[in-house]
């Protein structure tokens, strides 16, 4: 990206060329280090590389969506990982499945970074000196331009270029005098507005990028399921998934703590719709200091809450069946909600709760709770989101429900390797089970409801906003302004009448400057016509 | 705000009588373009593109076109077609006034919604084209996919008038999503313009050739030169891709209001991503030596073709935040 200069004066080649832009230099023929480097600079930062680069970065995105990602839902790759189990490790190598983080995505867009860097500073730079610049000197034959007028009249030349300058109010003008072999004449030059668009544009491209990059670097991202009735304190350990940036460090997370009082939920009650969710509203009291006062928020989706420079969603809810369990020894052994995991709209959910104090032998169950209780051909289902009618369906198992064994289990399955499946039931609220064998009884004593919180911090946030806010100004600039060049010649002619040629090009990947120019030329005309050469067209 | 039933009836009727104007229109269109005959102008290419020697500044390209399409303003049929696609448009427009009173709300929270307001804008564009007279010869080509979009809405996509889905009562919808209406809008006439483009170049080059005027694609003939067309397409792009580019931010500024984070690689962000770097592309291409005219084309072509994807594959076939299963 040589910077050209203004071209000689008369050469139209120089304004106006139908060639393309100028070959990128050949590689060296004997390459030195710095030669080398020098080409590739220029490859990098060449239009056609930006071009390649973004293709293949729009390329490599698209993976991203048709495959399931962890970034995205973890429990969808493990799906993927069990239906697949010969493509998916395979595809995993590829990190198929993290391609936002995968390393050959990185090294597209650094390259286009680097790329964007290399091409749009030197321009800005470039840019500053053009806006001082002269307008280009009117090349010799006007009439090869891509618009043109002309017309005589017996204005003076001096006069009519006076009248095209008032005309031309608002455009950079230059005055050429006339010389032995060329009439005076006016260069003009609009638009370098769109330049400084186009910078702005690629510019505060960087600027968002790096807030993205300060974002992910240093913020984290954590969601916790937090029952009514209990609380949560920020503190690593609290939460049950946990994204922290590159260069977290725990002390980064806002010391603040919340209780859930109440979760509500209210759905669709009639119509086609029945059963949508209407409104989701989490009712909190929340401390932003250890020490400080407790002060009531409602939580609802579009509504998070605000602590510091953290950030609370309510990103989901669910229902948690209460059971409370007494051994064969008659002793109340577990009493307590457990959250079961939402599979429909209706909120049938699934769940399992394991009762490792149990004797003779440790108890587990797996099941289901639906809110609004119905018969369907294969048992119980859900009608409806609310609870209007709920009941649980367990099903017991007797033996060790392997938590000695060192590997961490999930809480919403079972491990029934050694454990003996004994009996199911269905319970209704105060549905008391005998179990046979003298194992116990279980009784369903009602349910409560749990809500699923993400806290989020993202210290590049506000600056990825104000960049891409200027993004859109950019772009606006750039794609509707117009850079263009005008040129007025005025020459005496034998007769003693004057010919007015006004020529313009646009360099602007739209409309030519034709309406433009010959609306100045009219202007122009104006200006000078004298009320005894009224100009007809 | 219960839903007012006799209101959504009135929004189906008047889209239905949109649809049937806007058929009657392509009709008239087509006959315009058949019968009222376009003087195959074989006018001397005037500078189809220069490179400008800027003081300071890359040598930045710059395609001029020439002067726009020779419009026909004096055909009866000509004036009828864009009668009956103005009429057509009023109904459409009052189909979705009514709808968003039914309802209570702005009227596209729903795919069958987006669909209208697609097709909509997309006439919208039209028109204002044509007001400008740059609209030559494209009214069929807009006027077909609008028929089938809306076709499609009012058959498979069609839910009746209803509250909004927690996660989308925002007052984000309202800027969001009428941005991304207006950008799919004029995309979608710029895709059209943008096909005949390459249907006008090709039959240009088969021309040049020397082929025979019956080997020569026979509709290149009826279309307006290739410039215009190429000029309609850019000022359309040009136009769509900054609101395109807000509908974005946009976007990124509710999900992070609604999910707790601005961009999270969801499928629809991924597809909104990808359709407009391919744009950016296409932009980049039309100032890249070797990739102005039908290649460039080509990268807009696959812009729209990514904007498709996003709304009904990313919708129909994939899961993700979008499709407001649950919570
Ligand atoms: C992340 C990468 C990039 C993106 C998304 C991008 C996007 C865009 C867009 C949307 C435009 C058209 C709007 C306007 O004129 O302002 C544009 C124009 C332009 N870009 Fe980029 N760009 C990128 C990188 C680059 C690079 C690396 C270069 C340097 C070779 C470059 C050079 C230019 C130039 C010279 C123009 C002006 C073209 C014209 O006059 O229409 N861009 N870019």
């Amino acid at each position: 990206m040589a910077p050209s200069e203004g071209p000689a004066e008369g050469s139209l080649m120089a304004v106006l060329t139908l060639e393309a832009p100028p070959e990128p230099p050949r590689p060296p023929a004997r390459p030195s280090p710095l030669a080398l480097a020098r080409y590739a600079w220029h490859q990098l930062t060449s239009m056609r590389t930006a071009l390649l680069l973004l293709f293949l970065l729009a390329l490599a995105a698209v993976p991203g969506s048709l495959l399931p990602q962890r970034g995205v839902n973890p429990l969808q790759v493990g799906e993927f990982f069990r239906r697949h189990p010969t493509l998916a490790p395979l595809l995993d190598r590829f990190s198929l499945f993290d391609v936002f983080a995968a390393p050959w995505f990185a090294a597209i867009y650094l390259l286009l970074v680097v790329s964007l860097a290399g091409c749009a500073l030197p321009r800005t730079v470039q840019h500053v000196t053009t806006l001082r610049a002269r307008p280009p000197a009117p090349p010799r034959n006007l009439s090869r331009l891509p618009a043109y007028e002309r017309w005589e009249t017996d204005a003076e030349p001096a006069a009519v270029l006076a009248a095209a300058r008032r005309v031309l109010r608002g455009w950079r003008v230059d005055g050429h005098p006339s010389s032995a072999r060329t009439p005076p004449a006016l260069a003009a030059e609009r638009g370098h507005l769109r330049t400084t668009g186009n910078l702005l544009f690629h510019l505060a491209l960087l600027v968002l990028l790096a807030g993205v990059a300060i974002g992910g670097l240093f913020g984290y991202r954590g969601t916790v399921l937090v029952k009514e009735g209990e609380g949560f304190a920020n503190a690593l350990s609290q939460y049950d998934n946990f994204r922290p940036g590159r260069v977290f460090r725990p002390t980064a997370l806002t010391p603040f703590a919340f209780v859930l009082d109440d979760f509500r939920a209210t759905y669709q009650e009639a119509g086609p719709t029945r059963g949508a969710p209407r409104t989701f509203d989490a009712r909190v009291r929340y401390r932003d200091a250890p020490d400080g006062p407790l002060r009531p928020y409602d939580i609802r989706v579009n509504h998070p809450l605000r602590i510091g420079a953290a950030k609370v969603y309510l990103i989901g809810h669910g229902y948690a069946p209460r059971v409370r369990v007494t051994d064969g020894r008659g002793a109340v052994v577990f009493d307590a909600a457990v959250p079961f995991l939402p599979q429909d709209a209706n909120f049938t959910s699934n769940g399992v709760v394991k009762v490792p104090d149990a004797r003779p032998e440790q108890l587990g169950f797996s099941g289901f709770f639906t809110p609004t209780t119905v018969p369907s051909p294969r048992g119980l289902t859900s009608a409806f989101p609310a609870a209007r009618n709920p009941a649980l369906v367990l099903l017991a198992w007797s033996g060790d429900l392997g938590l000695d064994s060192g590997i961490p289990q999930s809480v919403y399955t079972l491990d029934t390797d050694k454990l003996t499946r004994r009996a199911t039931r269905a319970l209704g609220v105060g549905d008391r089970w005998q179990l046979p064998d003298g194992l116990g009884t279980v009784t369903f004593t009602g349910h409560t409801e749990w809500a699923t919180f993400q806290v989020t911090y993202d210290p590049g946030k506000r600056l990825a906003l104000v960049a891409a806010l200027l993004v859109v100004a950019g772009l606006l600039l750039s794609l509707s302004v117009r850079r263009r060049r005008v040129w007025v010649r005025a020459d005496r002619t034998e007769g003693g009448r004057t010919v007015v040629e006004i020529a313009g090009v646009a360099r602007t990947g739209g409309v030519g400057v034709g309406l433009e120019v010959r609306d100045l030329a009219r202007r122009i005309r104006a200006a000078t016509s004298s009320r005894a050469h009224p100009e007809g067209e | 705000m219960p839903v007012d039933p006799g209101l959504s009836t009135w929004s189906d009727t008047l889209l239905f009588a949109a649809v049937v104007a806007y058929a009657l229109a392509m009709v008239a269109h087509a006959a315009e373009l058949a019968f009222a005959g376009r003087a195959p102008v074989r006018r001397a290419p005037r500078v189809a593109s220069a490179v400008l020697a800027g003081a300071g500044g890359p040598p930045v390209v710059a395609t001029v076109p020439a002067s726009p399409a020779p419009e026909r303003r004096g055909t009866v049929v000509g004036r009828l077609a864009i009668a009956l696609t103005a009429l057509g448009w009023a109904a459409h427009l009052a189909s979705a006034v009514t709808r968003g009173l039914a309802a209570g709300r702005v009227p596209w929270g729903n795919m069958y919604e987006f669909s209208s307001m697609v097709a909509l804008l997309a006439v919208t564009a039209y028109l204002v084209l044509a007001a400008r007279r740059a609209a030559g010869g494209l009214g069929v080509f807009v006027l077909l996919p609008v028929v089938l979009l809306l076709g499609l809405a009012g058959t498979v996509l069609y839910v009746p008038a209803g509250p909004l889905v927690p996660a989308l009562d925002s007052y984000w919808i309202k800027i969001h999503v009428a941005a991304a209406i207006v950008a799919a809008g004029t995309f979608t006439v710029a895709a059209v313009a943008t096909v005949l483009y390459l249907v006008r170049a090709g039959y240009d080059t088969g021309r040049a050739r020397g082929a025979s005027a019956a080997t020569a694609r026979g509709l290149g003939r009826l279309l307006p030169t290739a410039e215009a067309l190429d000029c309609t397409a850019y000022r359309t792009i040009a136009f769509a891709f900054p609101v395109w580019t807000f509908a974005i931010i946009a976007g990124a500024i509710w999900a992070e209001a609604a999910w707790g984070r601005y961009w999270g690689w969801d499928p629809k962000e991924t597809w909104s991503f990808v359709s407009w770097v391919v744009y950016a592309g296409y932009l980049h291409a039309r100032t890249t030596a070797g990739w102005r005219g039908g290649r460039a084309a080509l990268v807009a072509l696959v812009g729209f073709a990514a904007l498709v994807f996003n709304f009904f594959g990313v919708n129909l076939w994939i899961t993700g935040l979008h499709s407001y299963a649950g919570l």
